[in-house]
């Protein structure tokens, strides 16, 4: 009994008070070259052929590269596993000659043929690889293999011409081409470890085990504890290793982003990502301010469904699109998080010209509102703007509907849904105004050839026989950059004319990154590479200032 | 003694089977499935990934793959992390919630106890009226609001102790394991009050202060034993629920325990992981529960006989 | 006839006797009487809202945002400017009418249950109370988010799942109850003289075991609200526009440490009102000297 007692109170006061050295992650971080990167949530897997999400994408990133990869102060392309890479004639047809130094962490040269193998395995459709549409369907005979329209995988334009020579045939030619190569999507896998451990196709396959995983990116896999961290380290063949500043990184899988940056504030990790919104004019005012911040490929709208009543009338769609004073929302409600932005291809797209007809504009709207049939909001019918459960989506709506009422004098109701039953919603067109975000690359055909009437994203029924002739013919048939631009700037305009849907903002990356950890910018593709990042353990640490007198004052 | 525990088991079968039953078909019939995404999927690859997790079969063979698969004790594959076993990941789950509510039924006894024994010793005093005062605030606050305060106040204002995690700084588990220890320190306190009171007033204590022992010795020796057999039988099933209701502290707190996998899993629709977590946690509680009242027949003598007669 | 119309009236002076001690005993109970009043505040006010709100529900003001508690906004304000005051007493309304009408479901069923269950006995009653004990093995919370995951947003349904973990104790209680009074004179006297079941069990059954039933209902109560606010803290139960206290107690922990003033009211106000009803049934335990059960 004594024996007992004595243990359970051994057990308990050791365990309540586990005791570790007194230095904190990011001291212990930078004396070791070892990231202690904040994480959202826990990756689904690593698989780069069945991830989906930004959290998987950043652990695979370090564990695998694709062919070509970006700088991530200029974006510019530079190479991967390719060491260089060239285009035919009427550019339909590129060849990557890969680096012959490229090894995979188990020491085996990386190979074309593991390039044709892994695309093949990619857009088996037995994988179930849901990104597919996205990434590879540039690729000849990619979209009918990946359909079950042939059956050849042989006949996807991708050949292995020797060893170290990768051709990839185009479906059509596009100046935008290359961009689609850098993504982990289309990484290669390892062929001897995936078959020794089940089928190529298998989602369960225990391949990404710590104990079988290999991989041919900067590091690799080291130890992976669910719900707690993934630890990752140096790949000793990786061809470019002398450039690899880390030894390590850990991941941590943090749900919430209160959490994540107060963990961030007491030294736990030198990074987070989307530090929560009311934090942020607390982390402006701090001299040196860890808060790093600027626009990025993302944008936040409203979609409306065009087949509900009133919406059917374009004049009532343009007319709420009117009445929303982004400027006041962004300020006040999202604290500038965010870019105030009234058109669909976002704030930062590199050489393109924005078309701003849905700015604020009251008078217009009512004028727009009144023709409609509804002046001064009279017999408007009641609508529902819906949400996916989420405070900040939660905020806007709120602000958004007391405009709507304010400017329109229109009653929207606002309910929100749990993601899985509002993302069904939004499939079977259940919403009369729906919220959604996307978040592309740095070229406009990433937003806006989702839009035309087949598009995986458009839940609108904005269907216009021009604007899919310019995004699926027109485009095709234009290689010339400059070209392309002004075909994408007259798509938008048709678009927003229409006003399918309401532009609300244009996102910003916030990360929060110690005074230590360098290489890891904003940037508009919101990418990273681990490459450039590099731990400075000189560097002065940083100590969170408190506010409360700054706010107070202002209050 | 054995044949009421038997029969006790028994009784269990069905409600194991209910729970698998009702929650396989509840999941079933919730809008929206696990492979939705901002995108909607190609009917191809949906179907592709259907085929892989059986998906595609009639529901009720799916329903008896399942219920073959479990009786082979075997969970089935998650949705949401490919690559992973349902089992695996209760497996990484368990041993931090069951962690989490021992300390907290640990630290729940230790003050609900004491507080409710000296409560009962000087009743209609001070000393009773501010321990159950304090009981009663426990019972009052709902613990996603003393979770939170505790964090303000002592993770936040005084930066005492870390606002989350589980064993990565030292002290981390302490505000987690007092949030949810706390109502049901609320409730030993009132139960062993309660039980004292009863005890003390019972002939053989009366004898045993007749007899000039100190009190402390009445107490400790005579009181204690049957003044807290209440809470004894309390005990198991308040373990039971410490595990399911540790969902709310898992999330508060950022803990990596099952509570949190399971309400996680309720989100993304990962069929396999909810129906998993919620038979492991359903055949727990009913266990606990059990075993609290076979605890509690075999404590009570009269209890003993009725049971033993009934059963 | 006249055997009926006696113990009729033999009830009606015990019960009248009955209800004078109770009250009397109940307002010597300090903390219980205290109870009572705070918790007639809050229904009166409740019921009053729209008339004493210091602000129209949804009101905003962008350009203030987030104040604390100032002359002109008692208990401050949120990100939205709205006013935390009429927040908290427009989530009173909501907060209250959920733990009153899921505990009436609750009652409703429960002691329907159990009087038949209790009443008619032999094989009805041992079928009718081996569900009860095998739904009390089912580990309710669990199902409850399940459910509200599942069907989501919907006020109907919330009351329901809420009412049906609570009947079952009150179904047990109910059937104690009934099982001792059925032994009773004038119930066997209303028995031979042929009278329905329904009657006897609610013109004699359910009268005479008011006072339990009048306590348990009333430690129902701040149960069921804590249900509710739990289930709104996780996003599972009352949804926006309309709040609850439970959702302002949400909504509140996530800028507690920029804003406490969002987390310390609302929780504040849920707690006492909780406090109150555990004094006022605590009080009345003691003053309708109902003992047994333990939950």
């Amino acid at each position: 009994m004594t024996a007992f007692r004595q243990l359970i109170t051994a057990v308990t006061v050791s365990g309540l008070l586990a005791c570790s050295a007194g230095e904190n992650n990011v001291e212990r971080g930078n004396r070791e070259g070892i990231l202690y990167f904040g994480n959202g949530t826990e990756p689904q897997t690593i698989d780069p052929h069945v991830l989906t999400g930004s959290p998987e994408g950043n652990l695979a990133s370090a564990l695998f590269e694709p062919l070509i990869a970006r700088n991530p102060y200029t974006l510019e392309i530079e190479p991967g596993v390719a060491e260089r890479w060239e285009f035919n004639a009427d550019r339909s047809v590129i060849t990557f000659y890969l680096n012959p130094e490229a090894r995979w962490s188990n020491g085996d040269p990386v190979t074309a043929q593991d390039f044709v193998w892994s695309w093949q395995r990619a857009l088996n459709p037995k994988i179930g690889n849901q990104v597919a549409d996205v990434v590879f369907y540039h690729i000849r005979n990619a979209e009918a293999y990946h359909l079950g329209r042939i059956d050849d995988p042989d006949a996807i334009g991708v050949q292995a011409l020797d060893a170290h020579t990768l051709r990839v045939a185009l479906e059509y030619s596009n100046p935008f081409a290359l961009l689609k190569f850098t993504y982990v999507y289309l990484a290669p896998v390892h062929r001897a470890t995936i078959e020794a451990h089940g089928a190529p196709t298998d989602r369960f396959s225990p391949w990404t085990r710590p104990v079988n995983f290999v991989g041919n990116g900067p590091f690799t896999l080291d130890e992976w504890k669910m719900q707690r961290f993934v630890k990752v380290k140096r790949n000793p063949y990786y061809w470019d290793r002398d450039n690899v500043a880390l030894n390590g990184i850990v991941f941590r899988p943090i749900e919430s982003s209160t959490t994540e940056e107060k963990m961030f504030r007491s030294g736990q990790l030198h990074t987070a990502l989307n530090p929560p919104n009311s934090k942020i004019p607390d982390y402006r005012a701090q001299s040196e301010t860890p808060l790093v911040e600027g626009p990025f490929m993302g944008i936040y709208y409203y979609m409306m469904n065009m087949e509900h009543p009133p919406l059917d009338n374009g004049r009532v769609r343009r007319a709420m699109a009117l009445s929303i004073d982004r400027e006041t929302l962004a300020r006040s409600v999202l604290q500038d998080t965010v870019t105030a932005w009234s058109s669909y291809v976002p704030f930062g797209m590199p050489d393109y010209e924005h078309t701003h007809i849905l700015d604020f504009d009251p008078e217009a709207a009512r004028r727009l509102l009144a023709e409609a049939g509804y002046p001064g909001g009279a017999g408007f019918p009641a609508l529902t703007l819906k949400y996916n459960t989420a405070e900040n989506h939660r905020s806007v709506a709120i602000a958004v509907q007391q405009m709507w009422k304010q400017h329109l004098n229109i009653d929207v109701q606002i309910a929100n849904e749990e993601w899985r039953v509002y993302l069904d919603s939004l499939d079977q067109h259940n919403y009369d105004i729906a919220r959604m975000g996307w978040v592309a690359d740095i070229y406009p055909g990433s937003f806006l050839d989702t839009m035309i009437s087949t598009g995986g994203t458009n839940r609108t029924g904005f269907a216009n026989a021009e604007y899919d002739r310019i995004i699926l013919e027109d485009l095709r048939a234009t290689p010339d950059k400059d070209a392309q631009m002004q075909l994408y700037q007259r798509a938008e305009r048709i678009f927003l004319e229409e006003t399918p849907l309401i532009p609300i903002y244009a996102y910003k990356t916030k990360r929060l990154v110690q005074p230590s950890l360098q290489g890891m910018p904003a940037n508009a593709g919101d990418m990273l590479n681990y490459k450039y990042v590099v731990l400075d353990a000189d560097a002065p640490a940083w100590k969170w200032q408190t506010p409360a007198d700054n706010r107070q004052a202002a209050n | 003694m054995w044949r009421f525990i038997g029969s006790r088991l028994l009784q269990a079968v069905p409600v194991i089977l209910a729970v698998i039953t009702a929650t396989f078909f509840l999941v079933r019939m919730a809008p929206g499935g696990p492979f939705d995404s901002e995108k909607a999927v190609i009917p191809e690859v949906r179907a592709a990934l259907e085929a892989q997790y059986r998906l595609d079969q009639p529901l009720a063979s799916q329903y008896f793959a399942y219920l073959g698969d479990l009786a082979s004790g075997d969970f089935g594959p998650s949705f949401k992390y490919p690559g992973r076993s349902v089992n695996e990941l209760i497996a990484a789950g368990l041993p931090v919630t069951a962690e989490l509510g021992f300390y907290a039924l640990l630290i729940a006894t230790l003050i609900g106890g004491l507080a409710g024994v000296l409560a009962s010793l000087k009743p209609n005093t001070a000393q009773d009226y501010v321990p159950m005062a304090l009981a009663m605030l426990g019972i009052c606050m709902p613990t996603f609001l003393l979770g939170p305060l505790l964090v303000l106040l002592f993770g936040i204002r005084l930066e005492w102790l870390p606002v989350s995690g589980w064993g990565d700084l030292p002290g981390d588990k302490i505000l987690p394991s007092l949030t949810l220890g706390a109502a049901l320190a609320a409730y030993i306190a009132r139960l062993s009050r309660a039980g004292m009171l009863e005890v003390l007033s019972q002939d053989y204590i009366r004898t045993a202060r007749a007899k000039g022992l100190p009190e402390w010795q009445v107490v400790t020796r005579h009181a204690l034993r049957g003044g807290l057999l209440p809470v004894v039988t309390f005990l198991g099933p308040a373990f039971a629920g410490l595990l399911a209701g540790s969902f709310v502290v898992e999330s508060i707190f950022q803990i990596p325990g099952l509570g949190r996998f399971y309400v996680q899993a309720a989100f993304n629709r990962d069929y396999t992981m909810i129906l998993g977590t919620t038979v492991f946690l359903s055949t727990l509680i009913v266990l606990f529960n059990l075993m609290s009242d076979v605890l509690a027949a075999w404590l009570n003598p009269r209890l003993r006989a009725q049971y033993g007669s009934s059963a | 006839m006249t055997t009926e119309v006696i113990t009729d009236i033999a009830q009606a002076e015990q019960g009248t006797s009955l209800w004078q001690d109770a009250w009397v005993r109940l307002k010597k109970n300090r903390l219980a009487v205290c109870g009572l009043i705070v918790l007639l505040i809050m229904v009166m006010t409740a019921l009053l809202t729209p008339w004493i709100a210091p602000y129209a529900f949804d009101a905003q003001n962008l350009d203030l945002g987030a104040t604390p508690p100032s002359a002109a906004h008692w208990l401050g304000t949120d990100i939205f400017g709205r006013d935390m005051l009429t927040q908290i007493l427009y989530g009173g309304r909501i907060s209250l009418a959920v733990g009153f009408i899921a505990t009436t479901v609750a009652l409703l069923i429960g002691v329907t249950w159990g009087a038949i269950a209790g009443y008619v006995g032999g094989r009805v009653d041992a079928v009718m109370m081996r569900l009860v004990d095998i739904l009390y093995a089912l580990p309710f919370m669990i199902f409850i988010v399940l459910l509200m995951v599942v069907f989501g947003r919907n006020m109907l349904l919330l009351f329901l799942a809420i009412g049906a973990v609570e009947w079952l104790t009150m179904a047990r209680i109910m059937r104690g109850q009934v099982q001792s009074l059925r032994q009773q004179e004038f119930v066997e006297a209303a028995i031979s003289l042929g009278l329905p079941t329904s009657t006897i069990i609610r013109r004699h059954l359910v009268p005479n075991a008011l006072g339990p039933i009048i306590v348990y209902t009333t430690l129902t109560i701040p149960g069921v609200m804590l249900l509710e606010a739990f289930l709104s803290f996780l996003g599972l139960g009352v949804q926006p526009p309309q709040t609850s206290w439970g959702l302002l107690i949400s909504y509140g922990a996530d800028t507690m440490e920029e804003y406490p003033w969002l987390l310390i009211y609302p929780g504040l106000t849920l707690t006492v009102t909780l406090f109150s009803l555990n004094f006022l049934g605590d009080g009345l335990r003691d003053a309708l000297d109902v003992r047994g059960s333990r939950d």
